[in-house]
């Protein structure tokens, strides 16, 4: 393949689209001096078919779960049904201004509320507000409010918030953001949290602690009753981290567990479009003590009618989180997801994701890949470790990786957990087919053999993509993202 | 094998700790972490004159793989941090226990570097985390 040139570099003076021209020159006069551009603005100069055929061309060189396998752990790269799209895309909802009132609005806010009563059921929350636009807008709501849970006590001496070091990185630099700071405690070697080390941390200055479940190793926390027992008696709070909700999906319930506030990333487990940076949608789920501040916009029902809920009716809330409805064409479309399945079959969105993990988790200790905690049975994810492959071999996660793209498989999520050497998290979704997940298994065993025969040729992976490897020292340092052409 | 100079006082989590003949400690991070962590991106000194705690997370060291705290391995008061390290991190991959130095701190109390390990002590769990 390839390289696509910049749009920029492929025009050439006096070329124009003419369709897509606008008819007459628009009247600037009622647009002040002072606001108007001094020079003109830089634009491409191609024509309609170069358009077309510089986009098509980016779009193919695009890796999709719509094109391939994309195993990458705590992402839930799922397929995203068709029929999501369609509906959210109905003229009822695309032509909806978001200043029209209530009353014209009662099908769109219908959807929504039914979304949000669906959601606390599935997590045995009290209620859910859909405002927070990305899972960590959801998150930061959720500590946002553990905070002034404690501030409206008067109980200002709660500074620290719990993670465990297998966390995603998002929840520490939530924790800070809302000005806690952050207390680590370690994973015990069973891959649960070391209670020990819990028990040292609670204390009258803890305000919460943030909790995945199923955690980042791709195992169940088996005491969790225990902890959240510990953490309540000691006057903290619960906050559970939704990444890996798929797992557990109607089979057992955050809010039955004891966590106090949740958030869901519908981009994840409620299947909507996801990665290249969103839109995301990080719903969060509110338990008993938090519900007085509970973000806005909420949607209420009044005797079959339905209204946003604001600070009026919320006074409390720790405010609004989004200028409108949240993400609406995502939450539509998460609502449709949640209605075709149904109850029944979230329960075996969560059966199916396991059943794949597993099996491809079998099938590669199988072939000799070293999985981490093989004594557990994964969730919906697990963890494989390519530390003896680095050491006799001399290729590493990261050449794996690289080399798995050149096969037609996305890369899965690589040196995350950091407390895992050279290690390789996967998650294949419920969405898979056997046959997908043994190819996955002999991409993994060619790579291997390559390996075995020619170290430098999987180090110079990929070979097959638009770009070859990347030098990440240098964009991590010299990172320059901006167009420098010439100005006409 | 990671070189883990015989002279120097180690933290579990991968710190070195230079005794200097002024009341003062040099930190930075073990061989075998930079090398863990691969290359290096961007370090976050502490500032100077922060009170530190032993165990509490006072810089971060940043690589193509992953960001990570660096823990003050004493308890003290920080009198210098390395500036160079804002240019040019790559010194904690080329001369870890050298130029790549993070920072210096004043010890609260002298004994506490008893708390540390020695170099074998070290090198017996980077073995250990190895085979683990």
């Amino acid at each position: 393949m390839s390289q696509e040139s910049l749009i920029f570099d492929l025009g050439r003076s006096g070329r124009y689209a003419r369709a897509q021209a606008p008819a007459e020159h628009a009247d600037l006069a009622d647009i002040p001096a002072e606001f108007r551009r001094k020079q003109r603005a830089v634009m491409p100069e191609v024509s309609e078919l170069q358009v077309v055929r510089h986009y098509t061309r980016l779009s193919q060189k695009n890796f999709s779960i719509d094109t391939n396998f994309y195993p990458l752990g705590s992402c839930t790269m799922k397929y995203n049904p068709r029929a999501c799209n369609s509906l959210a895309m109905l003229p009822g909802f695309l032509d909806r201004h978001p200043h029209a009132p209530d009353s014209t609005g009662q099908g769109f806010l219908g959807c929504l509320y039914n979304l949000q009563e669906m959601l606390a059921e599935v997590t045995g929350m009290k209620t859910v507000s859909l405002a927070p636009m990305a899972g960590a807008q959801g998150e930061f709501a959720g500590v946002a409010m553990i905070r002034a849970y404690h501030d409206a006590r008067g109980d200002d001496g709660r500074t620290e918030i719990i993670v465990p070091d297998a966390a995603h990185g998002t929840n520490p630099a939530t924790a800070v953001m809302c000005g806690y700071k952050v207390r680590e405690i370690p994973t015990a070697a069973d891959g649960d949290v070391d209670m020990a080390a819990l028990q040292e941390a609670v204390g009258p200055q803890t305000a919460g602690i943030m909790l995945t479940n199923p955690s980042t190793v791709g195992v169940f926390e088996r005491r969790i009753q225990e902890i959240a027992t510990l953490v309540h008696e000691a006057g903290g709070l619960l906050y559970y981290d939704g990444a890996n909700l798929n797992a557990i999906l109607g089979k057992v319930r955050p809010g039955d567990m004891g966590f106090d506030v949740i958030h869901i990333n519908l981009h994840k487990t409620f299947s909507t479009p996801h990665g290249g940076g969103g839109p995301g949608a990080g719903a969060i789920g509110v338990g008993e003590r938090l519900l007085p501040h509970t973000p806005i916009p909420q949607v209420g029902e009044d005797n079959g009618q339905y209204y946003w809920r604001t600070e009026k009716d919320i006074p409390q809330t720790i405010g609004r989180l989004s200028a409108f409805g949240g993400n609406a064409g995502v939450l539509l479309r998460a609502y449709v997801y949640a209605r075709m399945l149904g109850r029944e079959g979230m329960t075996r969105v969560a059966e199916y994701s396991t059943l794949n993990a597993n099996y491809l988790m079998t099938r590669l200790k199988a072939e000799g890949f070293q999985v981490w905690l093989p004594e557990r049975r994964a969730s919906h994810e697990f963890i494989i470790s390519l530390k003896g492959e680095a050491k006799e071999l001399g290729v590493t996660a990261g050449d794996f990786a690289k080399r798995l793209l050149d096969l037609g498989y996305h890369a899965p999520t690589a040196y995350f957990p950091l407390l895992v050497p050279e290690c390789l998290l996967i998650e294949p979704t419920e969405t898979e087919t056997v046959d997908d997940l043994d190819g996955f298994v002999q991409a993994m065993v060619t790579i291997r053999e390559e390996a075995r025969h020619d170290k430098e040729f999987v180090k110079g992976a990929p070979y097959n993509m638009p770009v070859r490897r990347l030098d990440e020292v240098k964009a991590a340092k010299e990172l320059d993202l901006k167009w420098q052409g010439e100005a006409s | 094998m990671s070189n883990v100079p015989s002279d120097l006082k180690y933290a579990s989590s991968h710190e070195w700790v230079r005794q200097d003949d002024d009341g003062t400690v040099t930190v930075g991070i073990s061989d075998h972490a930079q090398d863990a962590l691969g290359d290096l991106v961007f370090v976050e000194t502490p500032e100077i004159d922060r009170t530190v705690e032993a165990g509490e997370a006072v810089a971060v060291v940043e690589s193509v793989k992953a960001a990570s705290d660096v823990y003050a391995p004493v308890s003290g008061t920080v009198i210098d941090a390395n500036a160079q390290l804002q240019d040019a991190p790559e010194l904690v991959n080329t001369d870890a226990y050298g130029e790549g130095w993070i920072m210096r701190i004043k010890l609260d109390d002298p004994d506490a570097l008893e708390e540390l390990m020695d170099a074998d002590a070290y090198e017996q769990l980077i073995t250990e985390e190895d085979d683990g």
